[in-house]
Parts: structure tokens; C-alpha cells; sequence
């Protein structure tokens, strides 16, 4: 057994070099799916455009706008970055190597992801002005109605795995993933955890052209820089989760350690995610949630009566 | 007893002092969430980490959420904050303060009485809230879900509205 401190600093350096490293990610792959070159002069690759990002964050000015209400316009950004990096805390990145292995598992990713809306919600409210409260009030409608389904359509996993904790769910797919008899509840996640993370197709809170720059059009410097960082460390908790929930997790062929192939599979779904944001328009808000209420609710809802029937079944066999 | 617990405990409290006394009412809902929050950390320390993560799902992150909501729409600025100055006047507080100070001295006193912490605490694992919830309180249970249920209804019936067939700018006419 690794020392927990260490687990908990390896993970937390890991992340946020991830983070970092999407940004370069997401241009270099955005261009390429673009036919362009995207940022390569800095560096090998382009790749010292994060640290030329990053050191342009710090110098830009650190302005709170004289209108807007002090206290929670500064604390709004931390609460995006601390519920996000709170949420990996029950991620099992390889047999052993779990900061804290709760019998709660899920659940807690659930709460935590609840937490995040506060960002978006005081963020907008705090600034004080019409188009940040506009993309806030947004913002608070798609997350809780996507946060709705985004449960149910993990207690099929559940349901299948009879536990709540991930490292059991994980080792409950060894013999076939769950993806497999859980694909409707699979995609059902992966279209609430796009909603979640407030990504592309969904980012209807921030929407540049209609709404300026939504819930986050007054932030300046670092603190536009937490929001930066939190969205793109829920890309990398939600392609996680994903993969923990419906891809094996560490499962994989033996002639490369687990935890290569949980980085492997995870890797695979962020780009996915920046493919979508490359590919797909943005639709329009009321469309938005009526596809939740009217669409994927049912959906989610008929997918784990059926598995749970099909359980039960299965058991008085 | 468990520092996690007094801690947490304690920020309960005065947290929820701030909601009642805060003149802003978008700091009083904060703080109230903060509490709910710290409510969740003593139910953690004290074995149901189930119910736990149910209060941060539901209260702290749906209720709470929706509430703020609203009050962000109705646009509570500086204005009400003055109004609720004035409305809050030291005569106010003695009805509920007496409340508070008998509740306060029940609590002591139970404190006092019982030295040791409640022995052998013991970690309520979600199948077990789930197998007594479907067993024993199978009613209960069947209850809440009608109430609601008419719950549901009644929204439905208030919010719904009447069917437009027409354009929007052509439905005045219609009714004339």
C-alpha cells in the first residue's frame, strides 16, 4: 500500500498538469480538425503556449468591477476548481491507488458535481451584470435538470455491480464492460456530462455570440483562469468517470500496467469531448431542455427499470 | 467526542446565526448553504454517510440551487438590505431568543447528564438505509412518493397553459 500523501500529491500534480496540457491539446487538435496548424512556434510542438498562457493570466489585470458584490466574486471561481478536483478524491486510477475508498463512491461524484453549479450560479449573479445573469440563470437550469439523469443513468451501473463504491464496480467488469449491457445508459451520461461540464455542444451559459461571454464575461486574469482550468478539469472527471463506470476502468490486456491503460482510455474520451466541440453547433436553449425533460429523462428512467428487471430475473433464475 | 465532529459542529452553528442575522439575503442563503454543508460532515461523523451525501444532493445542491435562483430573478439588491435593517429591530429577537435559550438548555442539560458519546458508533452502509427503507417503512415510503406525486400534479394544473393555436401576435385578436 502506497502512503495516502503521496497518492494524494501524485493526483493532484497530475491533474493539474493535465489541465494545463489540454489547452494545448484542445488548439492543436481543434486545428488539425480544422485543416490549420494551431499554436506550434513556442517550443517543441507548440507546447510552450500553456506556460506563455498561464504567464499571460498572471500579468493581465486583476480588476472586480466597483458594481459587483466583492466577497462572492472571488470566491465564485474557487468553487468550480475545489468541487471538480473534490470529485477525483473516489476515482480508483489503478488497483490500490484511490485517495479515499468509499462505500459512497458515486454518490459523492454526484454531490460534488451538484456543488459545482454554485460556480456558475454566484460567478454571474455576483458580477452584476445582464449577460452574466442571463448565462447564470442558464447556467442553473441545465445543470440541475441534467444533474437529474445524470444519477438515474448511473444506478444502472449499480444496479448491475451492486455497489456504489468505484473499485467494486471496476472489478465487477471483468468479465465483460459495462458498456455492453449499459449503452443506452452510457450514451444518456456521456450527453449529461457534455451538460455538466457546460462543454461545446452544451455551452449554452458562456454562448460567446449571443451572450458575450455568459456567466464569466467580467472576470479578468487568474480568476477567468479557475474557470478556465475547472472546465477543463471536468472534461478530464467526466471522460474518467466514463471510463471507471461503462470501460473497465484499469482493466486491460497485462503487458501494460493498469494504470497506462486507465490513462489510455481516459485520454481517448477528452478527445472525443474536443472532437464534439469541433464538430457540433450549439442548440438552442428551450431545445436544450426539452431533449432533457422530454427525451432523456424517459430514457434514462425505462433503462433502469429494464436492467433492474432483467436483475431480478436473472437472480430467481 | 471527535474534533471533526466540534468543528463541524461549530461552523454549523454560527452559520446558521449568520443566515438569521445577515441583512443581505443572498449572504443569508450562502451561509445557509455553508450550513447545510457542515450538517452533512457531523452526519458523516456520526456513521450515515449516506444520508450524508443525500443532504449535499438534495438540499445543498437542488433546493438550495433553486431557491438562489429565484432570488437572483427577483433582482434583491441594496434596496431590500436597507428595508431588512429596518424591519429587524432588537424587540423582534426576544420571542424566538427565549425559544432558542430553552432548546439551548435541553441540549446542555442531555449533554451534561450523558458524559460519555453515544458508545460505539456504527457506520450505516447505503444497502442497509435502502433494505430498511423497502422493508419495514415499505409505507412510509409509498406515502411520500403519493404526496408527491400530487405534488407533481398540482404544479402541472398551476403552470400549465392554454393551448395556442395561433401565432402569438394573433392571439389577442382571438379573443376579442
Amino acid at each position: 500500500m502506497i502512503n495516502a500523501w503521496w497518492i494524494i500529491g501524485g493526483v493532484l500534480f497530475a491533474l493539474l498538469n493535465t489541465a494545463a496540457g489540454l489547452i494545448w491539446l484542445e488548439r492543436r487538435m481543434l486545428a488539425l480538425w480544422q485543416d490549420r496548424y494551431g499554436p506550434n512556434r513556442a517550443g517543441p510542438f507548440g507546447l510552450f503556449i500553456v506556460l506563455a498562457d498561464t504567464l499571460k493570466l498572471f500579468f493581465k489585470e486583476d480588476w472586480i468591477p466597483p458594481f459587483a458584490d466583492k466577497v462572492v466574486f472571488v470566491f465564485a471561481p474557487a468553487v468550480v476548481v475545489a468541487s471538480v478536483l473534490m470529485s477525483f478524491v473516489i476515482i480508483p486510477f489503478a488497483p490500490g491507488i484511490v485517495v479515499a475508498d468509499m462505500n459512497i463512491g458515486v454518490l459523492f461524484f454526484l454531490a460534488m458535481s451538484s456543488l459545482g453549479v454554485y460556480s456558475i450560479v454566484l460567478g454571474g449573479w455576483a458580477s452584476n451584470n445582464k449577460y452574466s445573469l442571463l448565462g447564470a440563470m442558464r447556467g442553473a437550469s441545465q445543470m440541475i435538470s441534467y444533474e437529474v439523469f445524470m444519477g438515474l443513468s448511473l444506478m444502472g451501473v449499480v444496479v448491475l455491480s451492486d455497489s456504489f463504491n468505484l473499485q467494486k464496480i471496476v472489478e465487477a467488469q471483468r468479465t465483460v464492460w459495462f458498456v455492453v449491457p449499459q449503452l443506452l445508459g452510457f450514451l444518456i451520461f456521456m450527453v449529461a456530462g457534455i451538460a455538466e461540464t457546460h462543454r461545446l455542444p452544451f455551452d449554452i451559459p458562456e454562448a460567446e455570440s449571443e451572450l458575450v461571454a455568459g456567466y464569466h464575461a467580467e472576470y479578468s486574469g487568474m480568476k477567468f483562469g479557475m474557470f478556465f482550468i475547472g472546465e477543463y478539469l471536468g472534461i478530464t472527471l467526466i471522460s474518467a468517470m466514463v471510463v471507471t463506470l461503462y470501460f473497465g476502468g484499469w482493466l486491460g490486456p497485462t503487458f501494460l500496467p493498469p494504470i497506462i491503460w486507465f490513462v489510455i482510455k481516459t485520454f481517448l474520451f477528452i478527445s472525443l469531448f474536443i472532437l464534439l466541440r469541433a464538430s457540433m453547433p450549439r442548440p438552442r436553449y428551450d431545445q436544450l431542455m426539452e431533449y432533457g425533460w422530454k427525451v432523456l429523462f424517459p430514457l434514462s428512467l425505462l433503462n433502469l427499470l429494464v436492467t433492474a428487471a432483467i436483475k431480478l430475473w436473472l437472480i430467481s433464475e | 467526542m471527535d474534533i471533526t465532529f466540534i468543528i463541524a459542529a461549530f461552523i454549523a452553528v454560527l452559520a446558521t446565526l449568520r443566515v438569521i442575522t445577515c441583512y443581505h439575503i443572498m449572504h443569508a442563503l450562502l451561509y445557509l448553504v455553508v450550513s447545510l454543508l457542515a450538517v452533512a460532515v457531523v452526519l458523516f461523523t456520526y456513521g450515515a454517510p449516506f444520508m450524508a451525501v443525500l443532504e449535499i444532493i438534495i438540499y445543498a445542491g437542488a433546493i438550495m440551487v433553486l431557491i438562489i435562483f429565484f432570488v437572483m430573478m427577483l433582482n434583491l439588491g441594496l434596496e431590500t438590505a436597507e428595508n431588512e435593517k429596518a424591519w429587524l429591530r432588537p424587540r423582534i429577537w426576544i420571542v424566538p431568543g427565549v425559544f432558542c435559550f430553552v432548546l439551548l438548555a435541553e441540549l446542555l442539560y442531555l449533554i451534561l447528564q450523558n458524559k460519555q458519546p453515544a458508545a460505539g458508533i456504527q457506520i450505516v452502509p447505503p444497502k442497509q438505509v435502502g433494505m430498511a427503507l423497502f422493508g419495514p417503512y415499505l409505507i412510509a415510503v409509498e406515502l411520500t412518493g403519493i404526496l408527491l406525486m400530487a405534488g407533481i400534479v398540482g404544479a402541472y394544473h398551476l403552470g400549465r397553459q392554454h393551448k395556442k393555436t395561433l401565432h402569438r401576435f394573433l392571439e389577442n385578436n382571438l379573443d376579442t
